[in-house]
């Protein structure tokens, strides 16, 4: 049973109760407790149901590489699945509830797969739920859906906020263990500017827990003194509670801080997402204890040795009062010893190895402690907690004798962590000696230089011992300064000492012997429920690519991502497979390290930071006067004004009606303006433009076409002429600052030589459309400008003052009626709308917003880029030859216009189409014709591109690309309906235009 | 009297640092080749910035934008007049000139960790960002510029239709308590 | 990501500062040309595992289009230089070569 121990844990506060509650039940632990030793302390030992077979589950671990001890934590907005019990700083009011059951921890029904495990097992899935098809939609789904996954999803928006923040360093040290912190000195001695991140609230590492002498002093004090020395150097930061979540190209580093989980609401960011760019990488991330794979190893009370003397240490509690150790190796001694200081039973350490006969076993004889060598852990009693183990030789030939415990502590080696090191490209080396894979320095991350940028440094390299750890760690940072622009110190790695130690032996499953239904019981991977016969099984079935074995068995997916699994796995997968570890290798290592929430991915960028919006100057007239908004790009433009009791529709028809019978104001700030200037303006418009641009005659206008290089149209607008080498070229809302950039790209890139320069002015000017009948009463009624015909006709602008206003009037037509487009700067565009409208009202103006603009333009079958254009339209598609000149020998999109199948007569054209019935065809609605294809459908003969209710002639109307479109004016083709059904709308080919051919109302 | 009214009509807020809008400023664009930027500079009586450096005089100032462009800041009322004076002595030559005050917003962002909000949302360096700088960058997902007019703030520019969202995200990144504390 | 130094402005710039736009050192084909020219130029791209010259634009910044030489796999960079050169410089060639000796120049 597990319990707290009286007198101190070194990270816990005896002083500072804080309560919590597990499961709805209230509990106690103690500032600096985890939730995993709170709950251990607690006497909760099991702490979750695995994933597949529902099994009893408790802690394994102490840290980040916990597989079972998965919580939903929080609730409402902070509700957050699967944090590892380990690594959750227990705060007063934290609440958590177990997972993966149903209907609660202590009785769960799912445990019935538990007795099919017999039938579930590697590939299942894949294998079962093939046929009948149907089955797996009515069958198979819903049950799975129901059974697996692990939390909750939360359902309320996140109520906290998060942030980024950018940092460059020149060494950016991953690790503040005794191996990272000596990295950060020496670098720091030798000039460079250096960054410490940690994941956990402390330093030092595992040292301060597993002793040794480090410069004549205890490795808790000298940590102490070295994080003191640390924190008062100028070129060093230190970052507790931030773990280095990956490592990418160009020394590009997240770092994933959490800056107050502990104090929810308090008004911090609850993570921050550092996004670091060091010049050199150390990553120091230590080791991880690898379990041993022996029958019932997941029975709640087997842990590892580490995490067993980690709860001992650190937070003052005790996983068991009787606990067996099981190894392969000497560091588990010193958790035998922890536990026999703190005055805990231990009845026996079961070591594979025969003979034992190094410092730490005789220690640990001298402690009292039954040593049995050769010897292995054959089975384990108990079902919610271990009763007794039974042990066995080597091979479980020998009949077992049983001991009697109530915790199990087991060490199987140690993995460095080489995560980040093999993020960017790092490669490993099998050591033999050690049994680990260990970063290869010959092969390391190489950066923009083709340098290597990360270095490993103590356990992380392979550096097993205390000694040999601070010594690569020295070395490490003293080169890592150096190659980030620093010098070598000259001063001295630390002095280490610690107990000697014997070496591993490879015993990665026991007994060494074990048939299928031992290695059933066996498990590899705790979260995935991955067995050695799974495992095997696989093997068997011809997945011998270790990628491939993962995902067959899901050996190391999910939030642990088989920190603990993996090498036993392909240990377990070599020995299957017959051939040597190396030769197996390893899955890739991916960032992050651990999950990172989803908040600090995001950052700031949620609610009103989402995106930025861009908005004209007359946004909040516009929010006044109710604009229903609609997003183009960025930009919030008015859909249309409706007024109270009106639909959208409704409105929509009443704007156009009124700008046809009267006059309506739309705001056309977000029309791109790009100003182009210099002597070869000109040359350079007609290279951009289908149409002749250079002849304009300063004072007017004149519509253009741009065309990418491969023919497409691109952009259209109106350019107007401003002086000898000045042209002013509007572009549509979504096009400026790609218009902008095409221009450049061509006169950087391809025409250097051509003097012209360009400058997007779209933000500098607030543009209002005034247009209607009684258009020019109201540019009178502002004063200041003669807006008559004679001083200024259609398609001209002139510069004035209009309302007080220094403005630009261009007399140019969207909608067909006459129409000026006033441009003032931008900081009085708030002041022309309001003028605009005072000035209007007696003649009845009215805001039109963005789909009055679109139906008055479709009216007048004026092309709308996006609409009738797709990236595969050409200008000759739209019946647009006028625009195109002919004298021109080259403009952008020329000779890919002359490909032959941009000439072909099948290509599908422009025409108007007016529906038989006056109803609306449905956006997007394809023409059909006569045969059908392999499929069965249709064929299609043509699209609609634009389609609208048209107010103004009271029928739906639309213009679509069609088959020989031109030459079918009056005939009907049908529309398909999407209703299934099979019926068609009927619509005649007409003209284009619908509404004043002959252009007479615009020019006026 | 112009009844001009910038993008964020003097908004201001206070939190680790203090964000404002320093409302309508006069923005002249020059583009040129050097020996014209230089006769131009000179003309409004600034001398030539370095690259990524600033110019300033008495409430002028000319900013580096590229090797063939410089920013011209001066009061909101001057910039037609003084458009005019570079037009003049840019002469005959080859070069653009134009007033863009009405296309941009300036927000200043004022104290000892003014730096930290920028931290928080430009991807460029700032350590060694020294008064007289100016840096052109991204700010969160918004296009921006910053310089350091003097020790203890930062003039924060964009485009005026995203001054809502800088002016949010500096205000948001801003925030007490989120202090980096580096 | 990437890093990548501005030659107009000296400023190293963060990916997320940039724009990508694709091959460096395209010659344009127009009119008269030959439809398999043509083609050539509007859309056979290398797609080296090695050495690929490239455009960017310090889209974020100084608003220059520069060229980089970089390896596609190491993502080593080689150089950055101006827009305005119609062949690899030499320094940029010598610096490839230094690293990649057996480097044949580009397809």
């Amino acid at each position: 049973m597990s319990h707290r121990l009286d007198g101190k844990g070194r990270l816990i506060d005896r002083s500072k109760q804080l309560r919590f509650t597990f499961n709805g039940k209230s509990m106690t632990g103690y500032e600096g407790d985890t939730l995993a030793s709170a709950l251990l302390g607690a006497g909760q030992s099991v702490m979750g149901r695995s994933f597949k077979y529902h099994r009893p589950r408790g802690v394994v671990a102490a840290g980040v590489e916990e597989p079972n001890a998965l919580m939903n934590l929080g609730r409402g907005g902070r509700f957050e699945p699967n944090q590892r019990a380990t690594t959750t700083p227990l705060f007063d009011g934290l609440t958590a509830t177990s997972q993966n059951h149903w209907p609660s921890l202590d009785f769960d029904v799912g445990a019935v797969n538990d007795m099919a495990a017999r039938f579930l097992p590697a590939g299942f899935y894949y294998k079962t739920f093939m046929f009948p098809r149907f089955a797996w939609k009515h069958v198979f789904e819903p049950f799975i859906r129901k059974s697996a996954g692990l939390g909750q999803s939360p359902t309320e928006p996140d109520a906290d906020r998060y942030e980024h923040a950018y940092h460059h360093t020149d060494v950016l040290v991953i690790g503040g263990g005794v191996a990272g912190l000596t990295a950060a000195r020496a670098a720091g001695a030798g000039g460079a500017k250096v960054m410490v991140l940690e994941q956990t609230a402390h330093w030092g590492g595992r040292a301060p827990v597993d002793g040794g002498e480090i410069d004549g002093t205890d490795p808790e004090t000298w940590v102490n003194s070295a994080v003191e020395g640390l924190e008062n150097a100028q070129n060093v930061t230190l970052r507790p509670n931030c773990m280095g979540a990956g490592v990418y190209d160009h020394g590009y580093v997240l770092g994933y801080e959490r800056v107050a989980e502990t104090t929810p609401g308090d008004g911090r960011p609850r993570h921050r997402l550092w996004r670091i760019r060091a010049k050199q990488i150390v990553t120091a991330t230590g080791a991880i204890e690898r379990p041993l794979s022996f029958p019932g190893n997941d029975v709640p009370g087997v842990m590892l040795a580490s995490a067993v003397r980690d709860y001992v240490v650190n937070w003052g509690v005790a996983p068991g009062k009787r606990t067996v150790i099981v190894t392969n190796n000497d560091d588990a001694y010193l958790t035998a010893l922890a536990l026999k200081a703190a005055k805990l039973e231990v009845p026996a350490i079961i070591d594979v190895r025969p003979t034992l006969m190094g410092p730490l076993a005789e220690k640990a004889r001298k402690a009292g402690i039954r040593l049995m060598s050769g010897k292995a852990l054959v089975g384990v009693k108990g079902k919610k907690g271990v009763t007794a183990v039974m042990v066995s030789d080597l091979e479980g030939k020998a009949s077992p004798e049983a001991i009697d415990c109530d915790c199990v502590a087991m060490s199987g080696g140690w993995s460095p962590v080489v995560h980040l090191w093999s993020h960017c490209g790092g490669k490993l080396t099998w050591d033999d000696h050690e049994a680990i894979f260990k970063p290869d320095p010959t092969r390391p991350p190489l950066g923009a230089d083709g340098q290597a940028f990360v270095a490993t440094a103590g356990n992380a390299s392979g550096a097993m011992g205390l000694a040999e750890a601070l010594a690569d760690g020295h070395e490490v940072g003293r080169q890592a300064a150096k190659a980030a622009g620093g010098t070598l110190t000259r001063k001295a790695a630390p002095k280490a000492a610690e107990t000697e130690r014997q070496p591993i032996k490879q015993v990665w499953i026991m007994p060494t012997s074990a048939g299928p239904d031992k290695r059933m019981k066996m498990w590899l991977d705790y979260q995935n429920d991955v067995k050695g016969s799974d495992v095997q099984l696989a093997a068997q079935e011809g997945y011998q690519s270790v990628e491939h074995a993962k995902r067959y068995t899901t050996l190391g997916m999910a939030t642990d991502q088989g920190k603990l699994s993996n090498i036993n796995g392909l240990a377990v997968l070599s020995d299957a497979l017959g051939q040597p570890i190396p030769q197996t290798g390893t899955t890739t290592f991916r960032p992050p390290y651990t999950p990172i929430s989803m908040g600090a991915i995001a950052g700031e960028a949620r609610g009103p930071l989402f995106q930025p919006i861009r908005r004209t100057p007359m946004h909040a007239l516009h929010e006044t006067a109710g604009a229903v908004w609609e997003p183009v790009g960025h930009w919030r433009r008015p859909f249309c004004f409706a007024r109270t009791g009106e639909s959208d529709h409704e409105a929509v028809n009443r704007e156009i009606v009124n700008t046809r019978e009267n006059v309506g104001m739309l705001d056309a700030s977000t029309l791109g303006k790009i100003l182009v200037t210099g002597p070869d303006a000109g040359k350079f418009l007609d290279m951009l433009y289908t149409n002749m641009m250079s002849t304009l005659p300063v004072g007017k206008c004149r519509y253009g076409l741009m065309c990418s290089e491969n023919g497409f149209l691109s952009d259209d607008g109106v350019v107007a002429r401003i002086d000898e080498q000045t042209w002013l070229c509007h572009t549509t809302t979504g096009g400026a600052d790609r218009i902008h950039g095409h221009m450049e790209d061509w006169l950087q890139c391809e025409w250097w030589d051509w003097k012209v320069y360009t400058a997007n002015l779209t933000e500098q000017y607030a543009q209002v459309a005034v247009a209607g009948p009684k258009a020019r009463k109201v540019l009178e009624a502002l004063g200041g400008m003669d807006v008559s015909k004679e001083a200024m006709p259609f398609m001209t602008w002139h510069d004035g003052t209009l309302a007080d206003i220094p403005a630009r009037v261009f007399r140019i037509s969207f909608t067909g009626e006459l129409s000026y487009e006033i441009a003032v700067p931008a900081n009085r565009g708030a002041e022309l709308w309001e003028k605009v409208r005072e000035a209007g009202a007696e003649h009845g103006i009215q805001p039109y917003g963005t789909e009055a603009m679109h139906i008055m333009r479709a009216e007048k079958g004026f092309i709308m880029i996006g609409d009738e254009t797709d990236g595969t339209v050409i200008p000759q598609d739209l019946g647009l030859h006028w625009a195109i000149s002919k004298k021109k020998e080259d403009y952008l999109g020329k000779r890919a216009q002359e490909r032959s199948f941009m000439a072909s007569p099948d290509r599908w054209q422009l025409v108007g189409l007016q529906t038989l019935d006056g109803s609306v065809i449905p956006d997007g609605a394809y023409a059909v014709g006569e045969g059908r294809n392999a499929n069965g459908q249709r064929n299609t003969i043509g699209r609609v591109t634009s389609t609208y209710y048209s107010p103004t002639i009271r029928k739906g109307i639309a213009m679509g690309l069609i088959h020989e479109g031109p030459q079918r004016m009056g005939e009907v083709v049908d529309f398909a309906t999407l209703d299934g059904t099979g019926t068609v709308i009927k619509a005649k080919i007409v003209d284009t235009c619908f509404y004043d051919k002959e252009g007479a109302k615009a020019d006026v | 009297m112009s009844k001009a009214v910038s993008a964020l009509n003097g908004a201001t807020v206070t939190g680790f640092a203090r964000v404002t809008d320093t409302g309508c400023r006069g923005m002249i664009t020059l583009r040129g080749a050097p020996e014209v930027l230089t006769r131009v500079a000179t003309a409004i009586g600034l001398p030539t910035p370095d690259t990524l450096h600033m110019a300033t005089k008495e409430g002028l100032a000319v900013g580096w934008m590229s090797p063939d462009e410089l920013l011209v800041l001066c009061p909101y009322e001057d910039a037609p007049a003084l458009a005019e004076t570079a037009r003049g002595a840019a002469g005959k030559d080859h070069a653009l000139v134009a007033v863009v005050s009405d296309a941009r917003a300036v927000i200043r962002v004022e104290g000892e960790k003014a730096d930290e909000v920028l931290r928080k949302l430009t991807p460029a360096n700032l350590d060694a960002f020294e008064p007289g700088m100016i840096r052109r960058t991204r700010l969160a997902q918004a296009a921006g510029a910053f310089w350091k007019p003097d020790a203890n703030g930062f003039e924060v520019m964009c485009f005026r239709s995203e001054a809502e969202y800088v002016f949010g995200l500096l205000e948001n990144a801003a925030q007490k308590g989120a202090e980096l504390g580096l | 990501m990437l890093i990548l130094t501005c030659p107009y402005c000296g400023v190293e710039a963060d990916e997320t500062e940039l724009a990508p736009g694709g091959e460096a050192h395209l010659k344009r084909e127009t009119v008269g040309a030959s439809d398999e020219a043509f083609e050539d130029y509007l859309f056979r791209r290398e797609n080296p595992k090695g050495v690929h010259f490239e455009r960017w634009r310090h889209a974020y910044g100084c608003g220059k289009w520069f060229l980089a030489a970089r390896h596609t796999v190491t993502l080593e960079v080689y150089g950055t230089y101006p827009a305005q050169t119609p062949e690899p410089p030499k320094d940029i060639v010598a610096a490839i070569k230094k690293r990649l000796p057996e480097w044949e120049g580009r397809g």
